[in-house]
């Protein structure tokens, strides 16, 4: 799957313009583009040194966070775009953290491994966890600690009361609207605080 | 990369008085100060670097025959360093009421012809910044690229982006606090009343006796050497280590190597450094707190600031914690300011901003690239 890919998919849901939040936002690719070509400012969030040594040499504001810590330091609607990019996985707290971003931000916009792919669900039928290229790690190491599914995002988005703007699957970098639990490796959805 | 070579102190006389947070004013006094690098043909390329407790003007490079006399940030300063003297204008300013060659208590009061001694006037940061105006007022400075300065010298750093936020393009603060807490007071103020109580301080006019209040300023030195240090690396460098094979069994000889450390540190202190001076600049600690003007309200505090912020801490410094550069991070994402903020995991304690960790001067490195792209070098 091409990291661009992914990356344009996502740009085209943010805002013109808008002040944006990164969390986990690794080297800044992506904030760095914004800001280039939507008019985009803000900030990114990182916890890797060397990522955020990146940050700072491409320009992008970064705050050397950890994300387990919450986000305390952001106040209530401070920001017009919060994105959560293949992060909320990796997180102990998945579900605070979706209420801290809606908090935070006036639309979220969250991607992550979609486990109900089809060749997950064949592995896992095989009796194997699956390793794939979006789920590469083997059970015992993967740092995917919250493995769900597009359709058990929409359950969680309901329990805490966010709406869902969009949503849609990425495979092999192209969109996936139809059966994207099914079809896609990656789920993105768009949503505000219902 | 190199060193800025030999260098020499230049002196500035200043004849207007200058106001001071407290009231007071003071005239008549003389600012030392070092330049390292090229001002370019617009003057857009000058970076203040503000010093802490016990250090100078003397920021980088060494003095013509005299051995280990490098300056105190000479590893982040110099041709082809973080702070690159190849690129960069820098800037070193020795503070009012030092013992380093500016204006201070050991020198003669105008006003009475007389050794300030304890008369000299208290000093805030406030008034170090407005004296370092007037310095970059002299050699026709406007705007400086960049303010930088660690712990006490961050603190002026943060105050210059309020006091002079036309004047500078970005602030950068390293292992600083918006104030100090109850703790750090406290143990200023055990190295206050250790040189106080000495009976060579002699009220602070010590120098009419001709003694130095030695011992006073050797526990000063020691306290305060304890805290710019952290448990681990204390540890790790002294741990229980003896200087003798077998107990001595006593009571004031030096037993253990920590001891041993700790007494070398305050001895070579006392040698040089002035006692109210040691008063003063730990005042001045005390006493910052910009947001005391606007009720306790950081994030208003920082609403004239303009400029760009990087900030820097490390995560064993517990004398200016992480905890207290998040707080400067959230004043400024407040009030929607550009701001980068490092933790560094170092294992130093306070000392690690004087230190070359790679993590923390790639960081350094890298903002001052993008600082020199803004004026096209």
């Amino acid at each position: 799957m091409s990291v661009h890919g992914v990356m344009e998919h996502i740009a085209a849901l943010v805002p013109a313009g808008s002040r944006v939040l990164d969390l986990g936002c690794g080297t800044g690719e992506l904030l760095a583009w914004l800001q280039k070509h939507k008019g985009c400012t803000g900030y990114g969030v990182e916890l890797d040194d060397a990522n955020l040594l990146q940050c700072v040499q491409r320009g992008v504001n970064a705050i050397q966070l950890n994300l387990e810590e919450g986000l305390a330091i952001f106040e209530d609607q401070s920001f017009d775009v919060v994105l959560q990019l293949e992060t909320l996985q990796h997180l102990r707290n998945a579900e605070q953290m979706l209420r801290e971003t809606a908090r935070v931000g006036r639309i979220g916009i969250v991607s992550f491994p979609n486990f109900a792919h089809w060749p997950n669900r064949l592995q896992v039928l095989l009796g194997r966890m699956p390793v794939t290229r979006t789920l590469p790690y083997e059970w015992y190491d993967t740092p995917n600690i919250r493995v769900g599914t597009h359709a058990d995002f929409e359950i969680l988005a309901r329990k805490n009361r966010l709406r869902v703007l969009d949503s849609f699957g990425i495979q092999d970098g192209r969109m996936v609207r139809t059966r994207p639990n099914l079809m896609a490796s990656m789920a993105v959805f768009k949503f505000e605080r219902g | 990369m190199g060193s800025v070579g030999h260098v020499e102190a230049q002196r500035l006389r200043f004849e207007q008085p200058l106001p001071l947070r407290s009231g007071a004013s003071i005239r008549d006094y003389e600012l030392v100060y070092e330049t390292y690098g090229r001002l370019n043909a617009d003057k857009s390329n000058a970076v203040l670097v503000c010093h802490a407790l016990n250090a100078s003007h003397h920021v980088a490079g060494t003095y013509a025959g005299q051995d280990k006399s490098e300056g105190w940030w000479d590893n982040l300063v110099g041709p082809g360093k973080p702070l690159d003297t190849d690129r960069f204008f820098v800037i070193g300013i020795n503070n009012l009421g030092s013992c380093f060659g500016s204006t201070g208590p050991m020198h003669l009061n105008p006003e009475t012809g007389r050794v300030y001694g304890a008369d000299f006037p208290v000093v805030t940061v406030h008034d170090w910044v407005d004296a370092q105006a007037r310095v970059l007022d002299h050699l026709g400075i406007q705007r400086l690229a960049a303010v930088l300065g660690g712990s006490l010298g961050g603190m002026q750093a943060l105050d210059w982006s309020l006091r002079y936020p036309e004047r500078m393009g970005h602030c950068i603060a390293i292992a600083t606090a918006p104030s100090l807490s109850a703790q750090n007071i406290a143990f200023n103020e055990v190295a206050r009343r250790a040189i106080i109580t000495d009976p060579d301080f002699h009220g602070g006019h010590f120098y009419a006796h001709g003694v130095v209040p030695k011992r006073g300023l050797r526990v000063a030195r020691m306290i305060g050497h304890i805290t710019y240090l952290s448990d681990d690396v204390m540890e790790q460098k002294f741990g229980r280590q003896m200087r003798a094979a077998e107990l001595g069994y006593s009571t004031q000889d030096i037993e253990f190597q920590i001891e041993s450390y700790l007494r070398y540190q305050g001895d070579k202190f006392s040698e040089y450094f002035d006692a109210n001076t040691y008063l003063l600049i730990t005042r001045a600690l005390d006493y910052f707190d910009p947001a005391r003007e606007h009720g306790g309200d950081l994030s208003r505090t920082f609403a004239p600031a303009r400029c760009k912020y990087l900030l820097a801490s490390f995560t064993t410094d517990w004398r200016f914690s992480p905890a207290r550069s998040r707080e400067i991070v959230k004043a400024l994402l407040d009030n929607k300011l550009d701001v980068s903020y490092a933790e560094i995991d170092a294992p130093h304690g306070h000392d690690a901003f004087l230190l070359e960790d790679p993590r923390y001067h790639g960081v350094l490195r890298a903002y001052f690239n993008r600082i020199a792209g803004e004026f096209g070098q």
